[in-house]
């Protein structure tokens, strides 16, 4: 029973997986490429992960487990997140319409500036001396 | 060693079909690594092959019974995550200069 409860988490991981790749290479964009990759990439692995576990069944592996679904979900969408934000800063423009971080980015620091402030002030605000 | 890798022949059908799914989405990955336009395409591609492999480690660990090789895929996937932010880092600073 535990058996074919760990095979059916490991085929809905799987297929997640696959989605992810097919995304991968069908999505126009680079950054919709990246959104399919990581998100159902980052589901797939941890249905994988429950499967490994469940059919372990130690106390020694679920544990390690835990561990691993743990690191998973921090690595994976901050990687992506890196990456995007790299990709757009080299100059990469999405495939949309609008562009709603243009601008936003300070030139040198790479600092993002909130809406607000980008509509208030054209300057950055100077302290005056 | 043998009885292990006898072991495998008897693995749960549904894990053997899940881990033919994920060797077919390694190739597809592969194709996006070896056309991607440009760089940070290739870099998302091939983090998602450390994924892949990753959960192809976890499945076969799940076969074997084996442990250590969910610890392998842990290490796998934090050498994968430490390239690809420094791949990150090295598309941001080139284009500062």
């Amino acid at each position: 029973m535990t058996e074919w409860i760990a095979g059916i988490l490991a085929l809905i991981g799987s297929l997640l997986m696959l989605i992810a790749a097919i995304g991968l290479l069908r999505m126009p964009d680079f950054y919709t490429r990246m959104q399919a990759s990581a998100k159902a990439s980052t589901l797939g692995i941890l249905f994988i992960v429950s499967a490994t576990g469940l059919t372990l069944g130690s106390l020694a592996a679920l544990l390690h487990t835990f561990l691993a679904s743990l690191f998973f979900i921090l690595t994976i969408p901050i990687a992506a997140h890196l990456l995007g934000r790299a990709a757009y800063l080299s100059g990469l423009l999405p495939l949309v319409i609008e562009d709603d971080l243009a601008g936003r980015y300070h030139p040198r620091t790479h600092e993002l500036r909130g809406a607000d402030e980008t509509t208030s002030a054209v300057v950055p605000s100077v302290p005056n001396d | 060693m043998t009885e292990r890798l006898i072991g495998l022949a008897g693995a749960s059908p549904l894990i053997a079909v899940s881990m033919l799914l994920l060797v077919i989405g390694l190739l597809l990955a592969l194709v996006r690594v070896v056309h991607g336009p440009r760089i940070p395409d290739r870099v998302i591609a091939l983090d998602l092959m450390a994924s892949l492999v990753v959960g192809l480690l976890l499945l076969l660990g799940a076969t074997l019974r084996l442990l250590a090789l969910v610890d392998i895929g842990i290490v796998l996937a934090l050498i994968a995550f430490l390239g690809t932010v420094a791949f990150a880092s090295l598309i941001e600073r080139r284009t500062r200069e």
